[in-house]
């Protein structure tokens, strides 16, 4: 009987600290992020930090958690205390806002649809480029072999798909062409990785595949990781913008009164300094300035947004990529 | 009930079976009862076209085909090296006796992609197999290397305890009634090893059905071929779909939990036809 009560004093002990804790306005806040953002936000933070401290001398801490952007949106919605999201999909900050924890007019409340930087998806292929692929069309020609990470689990396998989508409804014209011919590019996928950096692997690693498709990020660390002498990366001649949204998680900072270093937190990465490290990173700025300074980073292409020309994000998951949506037909066989 | 308590020689029954209880029920039963109660908010018509989708069908057929069969590997394979362990002395056999628990001790994702590596077409045994138009990383050979990967340690670590305490006087008895070296094994040693084996066989397959880590780097994950149910699972909750993924989870649960009913059954046939108690 005794090690129970004991247990429950303990428990009881660390609830009390925990609610004392959270009684008064904190200086700490939690930025809850996709896989790959991990880098570029040390960086963000630091520069924050020092930023914050110079202007109102009250030092604060940000603590990120990053995993799969989906998974990281649905521990959220369970009661991660996190302060900002920032994610790589708008639908991971929607499920949000239908939980009621991000204004469901977020993408107003910060510039850009509130994403404060974008990628493209564009492919790596082998040095020399010897399949001669220049463009969507090569991806579906028969003997060519594409590594996507798995669409069902991963948001830049989502986007690949959504990119062959677009380029075949403009340049084929119509959705019926475009599913015929994102069936054929999806018949040359090997493997399915469970999110970018799995097919990075594949591809890199395992040599299999003639060309991965994946973020411009991704194509140009992979470029630095491994030396400029192995693989190329090309520029389709159409791709799709992917632009990354970050949302204050309402519920959280009132109840932790953080909603003034929050707001600083995400505007932050649109001020000059903040778009520089963005760049830095291999992301695409939203500031002109800072894009026109790394002009030979990021090769003017041509980019459509997966909204304007497919359809709004709710019904591109419904049609597209729920449970026996137009994405499981075609690969189901 | 007290006083079929206090005839019990061993006091303390109330006590560890009040703990026993509540200990499974905080650790293992209230889980799984949100899984079901989750699962409860479908209608059973579309409970079983969730489950019953080509897709995840296969992956059943995926899932369970390979843990058997891995599971039936590593109960021969695990039963040579338990063998080897007890029987003989040889250098470095402590060493591979540490060996044995590596599988449990990787993280693995490690696993995974270590395995993969090895068995892609570019890899250490891979390269061997390519040139045969044999692929191994990225098909369903691939999740069965995984699963008998995990899988290993369970077998030799349930039978090499028994396979300790066997006296060898069992056997040489045997020889002396005039027993060959094949009837003293198949009639004297095995049946005594058979419950070990059975028990190392189920807890390899438990653990190969549910394992997802390692699993998920060598497969290729192509729908229809070589997806695992746990990743179906995963692709669920993905798309926000908490109901559809504990529905799919329900139906492993089952499954699991009938095929371990089945093989405890089998034990304890096999504890009777030995002859000993249980």
């Amino acid at each position: 009987m005794l090690p129970r009560i004991l247990s429950w004093a303990g428990f009881l002990l660390a609830f009390t600290f925990i609610s004392a804790f959270t009684a008064y306005a904190q200086t700490t806040i939690l930025n809850v992020s996709y896989d790959v953002s991990r880098e570029l936000y040390k960086d963000i933070n630091t520069a924050f930090i020092a930023e914050w401290r110079k202007k109102t001398g009250q030092t604060v801490a940000v603590n990120q958690s990053h995993g799969g952007s989906s998974k990281q949106a649905l521990s959220v919605v369970s009661g991660l205390e996190a302060d900002v999201v920032t994610m790589n999909q708008a639908p991971d900050i929607d499920i949000l806002a239908e939980n009621g924890l991000v204004a469901k007019d977020w993408r107003s409340k910060f510039p850009n649809g509130a994403a404060p930087y974008t990628s493209v998806s564009v492919f790596l292929v082998r040095k020399g480029n010897p399949k001669n692929i220049k463009d969507w069309g090569d991806l579906a020609k028969p003997g060519i072999q594409v590594i996507v990470p798995n669409p069902k689990t991963s948001g830049n396998g989502r986007y690949t798909y959504l990119a062959a989508w677009g380029y075949a409804q403009q340049s084929l014209g119509g959705a019926s062409a475009a599913r015929d011919f994102v069936t054929k590019l999806f018949a040359n996928v090997p493997v399915f990785d469970g999110g970018g950096r799995g097919a990075t692997t594949t591809f890199t690693q395992r040599d299999v595949g003639d060309a991965l498709v994946t973020f411009e990020n991704e194509a140009r660390l992979i470029a630095v990781e491994f030396g400029a002498d192995k693989f190329d990366i090309v520029y389709p001649s159409i791709s799709v913008e992917a632009p990354a949204p970050a949302a204050i998680n309402d519920k959280v900072v009132d109840k932790k009164q953080t909603r003034e270093i929050a707001q600083a937190y995400l505007s932050f990465l649109y001020s000059p300094e903040g778009q520089a490290i963005i760049a830095k990173h291999d992301f695409r700025p939203r500031d002109e300035a800072v894009l026109r300074a790394n002009q030979a980073k990021f090769p003017s292409i041509k980019t459509f947004d997966v909204e304007a020309l497919i359809g709004p994000w709710a019904e591109v998951r419904k049609t597209h990529f729920a449970d026996g949506g137009i994405y499981d037909q075609i690969v189901v066989k | 009930m007290a006083s079929a308590a206090s005839r019990r020689v061993l006091p303390g029954f109330g006590l560890t079976l009040g703990y026993t209880l509540g200990y499974l029920s905080l650790i293992v039963l209230v889980p799984l009862a949100a899984v079901l109660l989750k699962t409860a908010t479908l209608s059973w018509e579309q409970f079983w076209a969730i489950v019953t989708a080509p897709r995840v069908v296969a992956s059943y057929k995926l899932s369970f085909g390979a843990s058997l069969i891995a599971a039936a590997i590593n109960t021969v394979f695990g039963l040579m090296l338990a063998w080897s362990l007890v029987r003989y002395s040889f250098p470095g056999k402590r060493l591979i006796d540490a060996l044995v628990d590596l599988p449990f001790a990787l993280p693995t994702a490690v696993a995974g992609i270590a395995l993969t590596a090895i068995y892609a077409g570019n890899g250490w045994i891979g390269q061997y197999f390519e040139p045969f138009g044999i692929k191994i990383a990225f098909t369903q050979t691939g999740v069965l290397i995984a699963l008998v990967f995990i899988g290993l340690p369970f077998v030799v670590r349930t039978v090499q305890p028994v396979l300790e305490d066997l006296d060898a006087e069992f056997e040489e008895a045997a020889a002396s009634l005039g027993a060959n070296r094949w009837q003293t094994f198949a009639r004297v040693v095995f049946p005594l090893l058979l419950p070990a084996l059975v028990t190392g066989f189920a807890l390899a397959f438990a653990r190969a059905v549910g394992e997802y880590g390692s699993v998920i780097f060598i497969a290729g994950n192509l729908p229809m071929v070589s997806e695992i149910t746990p990743l179906i699972i995963i692709t669920k909750l993905e798309q926000y779909d908490y109901v559809g993924a504990t529905a799919v989870a329900t139906v492993m649960l089952f499954v699991s939990f009938a095929l371990l009913l089945v093989i405890n059954g089998l034990q304890a046939w096999a504890a009777r036809r030995t002859g000993r108690n249980r």
